[in-house]
Order: structure tokens, then C-alpha cells, then sequence
């Protein structure tokens, strides 16, 4: 059975206090919290396990070895890939998106080429593409967003054709929540034999995610998002589409040799197997275990679960939070059935950081801005927007709580 | 002699289209910035002794008991730094 109060034990940092107050975090599409399980794994390897991974044949290399790569069977798994081979290790979704961007589009990419992304993109998946535009001189075509922030399907269908080589998406929306439907838009991309990128930073946390149903040639997603540490995250690729890249970084790890050859005066060099020729230098291993045990946390809570749970924590706070003041207003979708546990907001005379500032002062923590989304900011027209999004741990009496703060607000 | 930045923590610019400046007081001179400012600065309004709408120098800003501030359309730091120095100094 799913308990946000009993789940809620594991997290030490939720029993702390901010400004008297209990806290209440509900800024979870920035970052989640960490439960004991990942802290005491990180601390466990620095205690007895550290080394530096596919190095040496001692013991603690060998253990090392053997975590890190179970992390990326664990991730493997956890998102229904065929293998360790189509699952990259990065610091995080931008760092995978980059990675797509340098290591194939500065090679596949050309003056006549399109690629697709949508307005409702984080900056992370619009501003790698403009970079290596600029290198190769490929037009970015963007697909339109309604009014009311929902992805224009139809937008997309026009804008993709023969010239485009790859369509960028993300699952859900980190500003409205909106879950966009990928597989739909992925089917398109592969009919005129595109690619497809999708920025999985908000669904692979939050609900059941299978590379092979959805089709997806690329997903990207962080470990801090999804109750693992920062500084890790996640490329995955098909691994026929990985193994004929050119490799993102130069170093030790990604390359199975290095032999100077007097005659040519330049050395040979020869790639290290998937997913290491992505991975050079020495990788983030205590970041690995920490996220190895973050996704064993999350398939033990179940991906249903966990989606089932904000969908009605979600439900819960939306009718309260229209209903606490007139000077409230939610932007985006109110459709639940189709949007995940983040709720843009703001209130009537009031900017965000207000807003979030008053919050604050009552020890809850919400965003404040464009949450690096101002193409989406400013098709809504909105100049900012506060943002509460909720994890596993949230529960029905911390929307009581920041309803009742949010009514007071309104008074101002 | 006193300057501004013995009370002060940090300074942010905010995100989003308003540009506004937050500026957080040190913890342990926070209470007493809170108090010389509202000394100073006229209030226009106010809600649970929480947030404080004031008015300095034809300069709106908004206050908050808990040691921050934000200042909107300010043009440089230098006019930060300008009424900054008028309110605690």
C-alpha cells in the first residue's frame, strides 16, 4: 500500500523546520529529496568501496566496477531498454541533450536540414540545438503550443517533413505538468525518418516510462529529479543509432585503444564498447550507486503507484487552490488525466518571487520565474509564474496547509 | 564605520520578464534591517506581519519579516547600493 506518511520517514530532511515551520517542500520539479536508502548507499561506498572503476584488477576496483555497472542495469531496467549498452551516464538532462546535439548533430546535421523542437521546451532542449545551428546552419523549426499550454499536435505535423532529421519533445511539461504524447509525435518523426529526442526530466520520476513502447531514439533524465543525488543523469540512445556516433568527449574510459604509429606521426584510436566510449574520464561513481539505489527506492514504490498518487494529490489541491481566493489564478491544463503533479500558478497583484517569498516565510518551498521555460512564458503571457510540484512524500495535509497560506496571500 | 554589506547576504536578480532584485539580509542582522527599514520607509500596506509593501525616495518595495526584500525596476546597482545605504546606514 502507498503511504506518503510512512514513505515520508526515510526522507531525514523532512522532519527539519524552516522558519519555525515545518518544512514543505513542493518544488520537486527542480529537485526531489533524498531518502536514507540513497544517502547511506553513497556514504557505504565511500566507506568501503571507493575506487576509481574499470582501472585496475584490486579488490576495491573490482567492487567499484561491479556497483557502477549494476547502476546502469538497474537504470536499464527501470526504463525497459535492451541493455548497460543503450545507457549513458552524464551529469544530467542537459548534459545528454548536449550530447546528442555535439556528438550527432554536429555530424549528421546540414545547411539544408531541419530540426523540430516545441515552444514548451525547457532552455536545455532549445539551446543546444541553437549552438550547433550556428556551427552548421540548420534551420530550427518550432511547433506551437495553445493557448492554454497544451502541445499543438497539428503544428507538429506540418512542420515535419523529409528535411527533418530529428524532433526534440518533452515527455512533461516542467512548467504546466502537461504529459505530451510522444509516442504519437515519435511515430511522425520516424515516418519521414527522423529521430526522436525526447527530455524525460519530469516523466521518468514521475510514472511508468518503456523506451521500446514509446519508440523514442533518445531519452534524457537526471538522478536528482528522481530521489537520486546530483550531478547524474542519464542518456539513453538505441544502441544501433549509439554505436554509429562519434563519441561526445575525448579521454581514458571511452577508448579500447591508443597506439602511435611512427610513419604517420598520429595515433590510432579505437572506441571503448557502448555505453563507455560515451563516458570518458573517470565517471561519477558514488553518483551511480546513489542513483542505483534511488530507481531500486522507486520500483519498489511502483511507477503506477507513484503516478496514481500526485494524479490525486494533484486533483486535490487544483479545485482547493481556485477556490481559496479570487486573486489565485492556475495557468495551463486543469485536465488530470493528462498532466502530472506540477502546478503553475499566481496570484492577482503579486509577483512570483512574492508569492514565493510568503510561502517561504510559512517554511514551504515553491518556484518562482520562468523555470527556464521563457519561450512557454511568454506564449501564455505571463511574466513569471510560482510553481508547486509534488513527489512521493507529499500529502494531502501539506496542500491543506499551503491552501491556507495561499488564501492568506490573497488578502494582500 | 558601518557599510551595507555588514547587513547584507546576497543580492539576486530574479528570473522571469520583471527583473526584480532580491536582496537577503545576513540572519544575524536581519531583524535589525527589518527594523531600521521600517523606521525609515513609509508603509502603503501590509498583511500578517509578514510582508511589508514601502515607499523610500519614490522607490516601491516590498519587505519581508523573515530579512528580504524586493526591489522592482531598479536601474543599476549603483541605485541599489544608493538606497540600500539610505535605509540602514
Amino acid at each position: 500500500m502507498f503511504d506518503p506518511h510512512k514513505i515520508r520517514e526515510h526522507f531525514p530532511i523532512l522532519k527539519r523546520k524552516v522558519n519555525d515551520y515545518p518544512l514543505i517542500y513542493l518544488d520537486n520539479a527542480a529537485t526531489s529529496q533524498k531518502p536514507i536508502q540513497v544517502i547511506n548507499a553513497i556514504k557505504d561506498f565511500y566507506e568501503k568501496h571507493n575506487a576509481n572503476v574499470h582501472r585496475a584488477v584490486h579488490t576495491l576496483s573490482q567492487e567499484a566496477s561491479e556497483l557502477y555497472e549494476d547502476a546502469h542495469d538497474e537504470v536499464a531496467r527501470f526504463i525497459s531498454a535492451r541493455g548497460i549498452e543503450e545507457t549513458v551516464f552524464v551529469r544530467g538532462t542537459t548534459e545528454a541533450i548536449n550530447l546528442v546535439a555535439y556528438a550527432w548533430g554536429l555530424h549528421n546535421l546540414e545547411k539544408d536540414d531541419e530540426v523540430v523542437v516545441s515552444l514548451m521546451e525547457h532552455h536545455s532542449n532549445i539551446v543546444p540545438w541553437e549552438l550547433i545551428s550556428r556551427i552548421r546552419g540548420f534551420k530550427i523549426r518550432f511547433a506551437e503550443v495553445n493557448r492554454n499550454g497544451a502541445l499543438n499536435y497539428e503544428s507538429f505535423e506540418d512542420l515535419i517533413s523529409k528535411r527533418t532529421k530529428i524532433v526534440c519533445l518533452s515527455h512533461v511539461s516542467n512548467v504546466t505538468g502537461i504529459i505530451n504524447d510522444v509516442k504519437r509525435v515519435a511515430k511522425l518523426a520516424h515516418e519521414y525518418g527522423a529521430l526522436m529526442l525526447v527530455d524525460g526530466a519530469q516523466s521518468v520520476p514521475h510514472m511508468p516510462v518503456n523506451v521500446k513502447d514509446l519508440d523514442m531514439d533518445f531519452l534524457a533524465f537526471s538522478g536528482h529529479k528522481m530521489l537520486g543525488p546530483t550531478g547524474i543523469g542519464v542518456l539513453y540512445g538505441k544502441s544501433e543509432i549509439l554505436d554509429k556516433m562519434e563519441p561526445f568527449q575525448g579521454g581514458g574510459e571511452m577508448i579500447k585503444e591508443v597506439s602511435f604509429s611512427g610513419k604517420t606521426g598520429r595515433c590510432s584510436i579505437a572506441w571503448n564498447s557502448l555505453p563507455w566510449k560515451f563516458e570518458a574520464g573517470t565517471p561519477d561513481v558514488s553518483g551511480a550507486v546513489g542513483l542505483r539505489e534511488a530507481v531500486r527506492y522507486l520500483r519498489q514504490l511502483g511507477m503506477e503507484n507513484v503516478k496514481k498518487h500526485e494524479e490525486r494529490l494533484t486533483s486535490y489541491a487544483v479545485p482547493r487552490m481556485q477556490e481559496c481566493s479570487e486573486k489565485v489564478e492556475i495557468y495551463g491544463p486543469t485536465d488530470f488525466s493528462s498532466k502530472c503533479g506540477i502546478i503553475p500558478f499566481g496570484v492577482e497583484g503579486l509577483s512570483s518571487h512574492d508569492v514565493a517569498l510568503f510561502l517561504d516565510n510559512f517554511g514551504i518551498m515553491v518556484r518562482s520565474g520562468f523555470h527556464c521555460a521563457q519561450p512557454l512564458h511568454e506564449l501564455l503571457k505571463l511574466n513569471s509564474s510560482a510553481r508547486a510540484s509534488f513527489y512521493v512524500y507529499n500529502t494531502q495535509e501539506e496542500i491543506d496547509k499551503f491552501v491556507e497560506v495561499l488564501e492568506e496571500i490573497g488578502q494582500f | 564605520m558601518a557599510k551595507v554589506d555588514d547587513y547584507i547576504s546576497r543580492t539576486d536578480g530574479t528570473c522571469g520578464k520583471e527583473k526584480d532584485v532580491i536582496v537577503t539580509f545576513k540572519y544575524e542582522r536581519r531583524n535589525e534591517a527589518v527594523k531600521k527599514i521600517r523606521e525609515r520607509a513609509a508603509l502603503k500596506k501590509s498583511l500578517a506581519g509578514i510582508i511589508f509593501e514601502l515607499e523610500f525616495k519614490n522607490h516601491s518595495f516590498r519587505l519581508y519579516s523573515s530579512g528580504k526584500v524586493i526591489f522592482r525596476g531598479l536601474e543599476s546597482k549603483d541605485e541599489l547600493n544608493s538606497i540600500l545605504s539610505a535605509l540602514l546606514l
